[in-house]
This record gives C-alpha cells, structure tokens and sequence, in this order.
C-alpha cells in the first residue's frame, strides 16, 4: 500500500504494526516484536516512520463518556445542502468544537453527515438553529438523537483476524508483561493529546 | 410617524438573526423569515408541524419580542397558546395576527 504523497509504501509488517497498535496503542515495542517475529528497533523504526509520514496521526483515549459522568446527548445530522456550498459547509462545521465528525456523502442529493454533542434537546437545538441552520448553502436539516450505544471503536484499517499467525495468537497472553518498557502510545514517546 | 420600534419590526435582519423554522428538535425545513413582511409569508406556506412546534415552545414570540423588537405582536402570538390552536386551524389565527400587525406598521 503506497502512502498519499509516495513518499514511502506500506509493506504487511507495517500494516500488522497497525492493526497490532489500533488494538491497543500502549503496547511496548518488544511486545509488538514478539507477536510479529520482529526485533522491537524493527517496530520503533517502522513506528517512528510511520509518524514522521503522518499514517500514524496520533495516539489517543477513546472514553466512555457516560462512565467518565459526561451528561451530554449525541446526535447525528444530516444535513441536505447546495452542491456549489457543500465543501464549505463542511468546511465549517469542522471549525466547530460540538461537532466531532463529518462526511460528505451522495445519495440523491449531496448530504453532510455530522455527529454532534450537546449537553441536552434545548441545546441542540439551539445550536443547531444559530450555528448550523444559518451556514450559506444549507438548504434542509434532519436530525437523529442517538438514544442507546450499541458500538463504538475506532475503524481498523485491516480486520482479518486469521492473518495473525499461531505464534502471534500464543504471544498474545504475554501481553502486559515487561510493564517497565517504553510504551508506544504513552506520553514519553509521543504527545499524544 | 412612526417610533423606533415600530421602524425596528419592518427591518430585515442579518442571516444570523432570521428566524429558522423547524419541524422538532434538529429537524429544519429550510424555510427562514428575516423580516416581518417574510415571516408572515413563511407563516402561510411552512409545513404546519414547525408552526405547531415553535408556537408551543415559544419560539416566536421570543424571536418577535428579540429580534424584530415588537413587544407588543409577540405578546398577542403569546395570547394564542392557551388556546391549543392546531392544524389549519393555527395557521389562520396566527396569519391573522401577524397579516394585521404588518399592515398596521406598514400604514405608518
């Protein structure tokens, strides 16, 4: 796989490097090592290459934001705008701290998609009648309030778990051990926030 | 002659400040009004489910009162709630309303 600008190409030790990391970012480069068959430098220099080249964006903390005591309520927009308007749209709903996605998307009209979190209903609306309503290009708004949370991950860009070997399965109960060593996704070796 | 309020509920207000109609929460139509003359146009043709949902709410009195600053429309849209108006029923009484509010100003 050829990253954007081909400055560089992924090979299958890199992308199992990813999927190892997107199962959980805190693992020591050893323990990467281990489950791929590979000397932990091999890991960092890949890791360290993959950031440089922003494949890796970040490492981050996915909350439970009902366990964490957040009471906020999510919702998703659709938002059905005018073609020659619709990147700007985005654009701008991007700018926005309440709104944590947005997509373009083309059914029969051109729609954006955006999830949204408010503290409660009134807010929501609130917001979306003064932020989200008055953008030049919006022509119409439906909005779902999600009421229950079935799933919720970050998308893995590989998801074959038979592509991991028996050796890398077995070494997968080590995991946890070596707690002293460097951890990929902690703060040492990255800022990761 | 007219007052300052008076000429403030005939202005067109900025983008921002139009009045946006909305179905339910999140849901909007894409119909707005930025004036009085507009809003009551929009009052006549919007999906009667938005006018039903902001008259309930108070939407339009707070946004008459705020915006267009006529204090004194906004209390008469108020005076219909009570009532339970719904439907087309809603429709004309709040048409009626406003139809006679912006002819009065207009005939300033």
């Amino acid at each position: 796989m050829k990253v954007k600008d081909n400055s560089f190409s992924l090979d299958s030790t890199d992308m199992k490097i990813l999927e190892i990391l997107q199962e959980d970012a805190r693992q020591t480069y050893t323990t990467i090592g281990k489950r791929l068959g590979i000397a932990h430098s091999t890991v960092y220099d890949r890791i360290k290459r993959m950031e440089k080249y922003g494949v890796i964006k970040k490492y981050t903390t996915l909350i439970d934001a009902e366990k964490a005591g957040a009471k906020t309520i999510t919702a998703i927009m659709t938002i059905i705008t005018d073609p020659k308007e619709s990147e700007h749209v985005a654009e701008k709903l991007c700018k926005i701290p309440q709104v944590t996605e947005v997509y373009t998307s083309l059914s029969e009209e051109l729609q954006i998609i955006a999830k949204v979190t408010a503290e409660n209903q009134e807010t929501l609306h609130e917001f979306i009648a003064t932020a989200v309503a008055p953008l030049p290009g919006v022509l119409r708004i439906r909005t779902s309030i999600v009421t229950k949370k079935f799933k919720e991950t970050q998308p893995l860009i590989v998801n074959d778990p038979k592509r991991l070997t028996p050796t890398e399965n077995k070494n997968k109960s080590r995991e946890g051990e070596n707690k002293s060593e460097k951890r990929v996704g902690n703060k040492s070796a990255k800022n990761c926030f | 002659m007219k007052n300052e309020s008076e000429t403030k509920a005939l202005k067109t207000v900025s983008r921002e400040k139009a009045f946006y109609f909305f179905t339910s929460i999140g849901n909007y139509t894409g119909e707005s009004a930025a004036s009085l003359k507009e809003f009551m146009e929009k009052i006549n043709t919007v999906n009667i489910k938005s006018l039903e949902f902001h008259l309930y709410r108070g939407d339009f009195e707070k946004w008459v009162a705020e915006v267009l600053e006529d204090k004194e429309l906004a209390e008469e849209i108020g005076n219909l709630r009570p009532l339970n108006y719904s439907g087309k029923t809603l429709r004309e009484n709040l048409l009626n309303l406003v139809a006679k509010r912006f002819k009065e100003l207009a005939e300033l």
